[in-house]
């Protein structure tokens, strides 16, 4: 745990409900921390604690009730629609637990759809995808189906896609959720040598102890607030 | 910041079995489609072949075509003194008196009869129609019982080969040529000499005297004058559209025909359409969320799923032509209602056609994906993600 470095992402005073018919119901309750820059955070918590919601939130797919999401510098409550979906392409890398890959594409295609948003020529993509299935040990699947791969092969894809982009933050919701034992740990070791040797700042939800290991930093919502650092 | 083609591709592709089978309901409405454009174009192609624009058809005033026309012999040597009428060899006017009579013939194969034309013609028939060929035998004689067949009844009607007789008008007149006219109506008349013909049907009044113009914008002034010759109860017009009148009738029928009949399947075809995509949509509710989540915007959500069903619409569009292209191997005989005959065309497939009909299939996909693909714009990301 490095505390000199500045918080990458400030949330301050997050509130966020649902409805369900005339009731509402309150997921997360007046949540303010920070995460610095180049952690590994893991958040805990019961299932309906609000820690996939609060996910959600840091990520740009879903919209806060009140409150303030600040990440590197950007206010990211108040974008409109389309600006949000251009700010995801540039800034946020998602690993999630069933790893959503598109079957009609191969591992090539998949870790390369990000790139589509962005400026680059297509070789300047062929390269960057390259890079990145190589960084996850998958340059010799690159013109395989993803049913073609293994689950623990598949969400390696996904990681590749994940950090393609060289986003500013790695989401990760359950990633190790559908793996076994052996792959889930092949996927940990991987995350954990792209905060360790790159410095990517990683934020998962998980319910699994193991996963929970690895990271510096293991936070537990519980009913909607967040439970002071555990370590 | 498009989703690629290859995607909208390969989702077509994955799902084989589906797609042929909606593309098929389409490729169905298409084949339809086609086939009456095809059908009222090779009619039309027919009919309007057979004129020539600088030639003036003449009839009596008030007949619809030459079969129910009658110019008295005094009448159309009238007609032949008009100064716009066209010179030919030996200094005879282009223009001959001819006579139109329906008769009854039985078909090859069966026994069953059918109307066709007989022609009187004079020397200058043949000089009008320079599309008339003799493919076989010879000009009949002049003041001989010799009659031509045009070639689509020498195919199709008893007695109608050279060396053959026809029995009509009380007399056996012998088949001593075959003449082709193209696709032109010509084709299913048969030719005669014109006095002869008179004589035998006991008819003492010309259909119709046709005339080339010697000048072509001339037309205007001869028909301003032959109608409104006192003496004369004629009208005139051009051939080509005396002949594109005579289609009309039944073209129209066909396209109304045709029209109705492909409204009626497409809304079926567009409607199975509808159903793929939403259950498309509804598959890959989560790959539309994960596709959001990366950041592509809800455009091009919409753009990819139009695609796949414009594809679709596509693929239905061009199995339909495929199979509707082999109706151009078929000749169709049937009664033109405006003359009462037997008139021989077939499908035709023009570029016009070819377009339209794939304009028609990419409006079906269209018109069957646009909701589907707007289900799909708008979905929830978060609640798109949670379906697995």
């Amino acid at each position: 745990m490095n505390q000199t470095k500045p918080p990458i992402v400030r949330i301050r005073n997050l509130s966020k409900s649902y409805r369900r018919g005339s009731q509402i119901i309150p997921v997360l309750e007046d949540i303010t921390f920070d995460i610095p820059d180049g952690e590994f955070l893991a958040l805990m918590g019961p299932s309906g604690s609000g820690k996939s919601t609060l996910l959600n939130l840091l990520a740009g797919i879903d919209s806060a009730d009140t409150g303030s999401i600040l990440i590197n510098g950007v206010e990211i409550t108040t974008l409109a629609e389309t600006e949000l979906a251009r700010w995801r392409s540039l800034h946020v890398g998602f690993i999630f637990q069933f790893y959503n890959l598109i079957p009609v594409l191969t591992a090539f295609e998949n870790v390369e759809l990000p790139l589509l948003l962005t400026r680059l020529s297509r070789q300047e993509r062929r390269a960057h995808v390259e890079t990145a299935l190589r960084v996850v040990g998958l340059a010799d699947r690159m013109d395989h189906y993803p049913a073609q791969l293994s689950g623990g092969q598949q969400q390696r894809v996904a990681i590749a896609r994940a950090v393609v982009t060289d986003p500013t933050i790695l989401v990760a919701d359950e990633p190790t959720g559908d793996l076994d034992r052996y792959s889930a740990g092949e996927i940990l070791d991987l995350m954990d040598r792209l905060n360790r040797e790159s410095g990517k700042t990683i934020i998962m939800v998980t319910h699994d102890p193991r996963a929970a290991e690895k990271a510096h930093v293991i936070r537990y919502l519980e009913k909607g607030e967040l439970s002071d650092a555990s370590q | 910041m498009a989703i690629p083609f290859s995607y909208s591709f390969r989702n077509l592709w994955t799902r084989r079995l589906t797609t042929v089978l909606t593309a098929s309901g389409m490729a169905l409405v298409v084949f339809v489609f086609a086939s009456i454009l095809m059908l009222s174009e090779g009619l039309r192609k027919t009919l309007v072949d057979t004129g020539s624009p600088d030639n003036v058809v003449v009839i009596r005033k008030g007949s619809a075509s030459e079969v129910q026309s009658g110019i008295e012999r005094i009448q159309a040597a009238i007609v032949e003194t008009e100064p716009e009428v066209a010179f030919g060899v030996r200094g005879r006017r282009l223009l001959a008196k001819e006579l139109l009579v329906l008769i009854n013939l039985p078909k090859r194969g069966t026994n069953k009869t059918s109307q066709v034309v007989i022609r009187g013609i004079q020397p200058e028939s043949l000089l009008l129609r320079p599309q008339v060929k003799l493919v076989q035998g010879r000009m009949p004689k002049a003041g001989s019982s010799e009659i031509m067949a045009g070639a689509s009844i020498a195919r199709r009607f008893r007695g109608g080969g050279v060396g053959e007789n026809l029995r009509f008008g009380m007399r056996d007149w012998t088949v001593v040529g075959i003449f082709d006219a193209g696709n032109s109506a010509f084709s299913s008349e048969i030719w005669g000499d014109a006095d002869q013909l008179m004589q035998a049907f006991r008819r003492p009044v010309y259909s119709s005297v046709i005339f080339k113009l010697a000048d072509s914008s001339a037309f205007e002034a001869v028909k301003k004058r032959l109608e409104g010759d006192p003496r004369l109860t004629l009208e005139a017009r051009r051939e080509t559209k005396y002949y594109a009148d005579q289609s009309e009738m039944m073209a129209k029928f066909l396209r109304i025909l045709g029209m109705s009949l492909t409204v009626i399947f497409s809304l079926g075809a567009i409607i199975g359409a509808m159903i793929t995509m939403y259950s498309a949509v509804a598959n890959r509710t989560s790959e539309i969320g994960t596709l959001r989540a990366l950041g592509f915007q809800r455009g091009s959500i919409l753009a990819a799923f139009l695609m796949e069903s414009l594809l679709l619409g596509l693929v239905g569009g061009c199995i339909g032509l495929f199979f509707a292209s082999f109706l151009q191997l078929f000749t169709i005989s049937t009664l033109n209602f405006q003359t009462f005959s037997e008139l021989a065309f077939s499908f035709t497939l023009t570029f016009e056609i070819f377009y339209k009909s794939l304009l028609f299939s990419l409006i079906m996909g269209f018109v069957g994906g646009v909701l589907p693909a707007f289900r799909a714009a708008r979905k929830n990301i978060v609640e798109a993600l949670r379906v697995t």
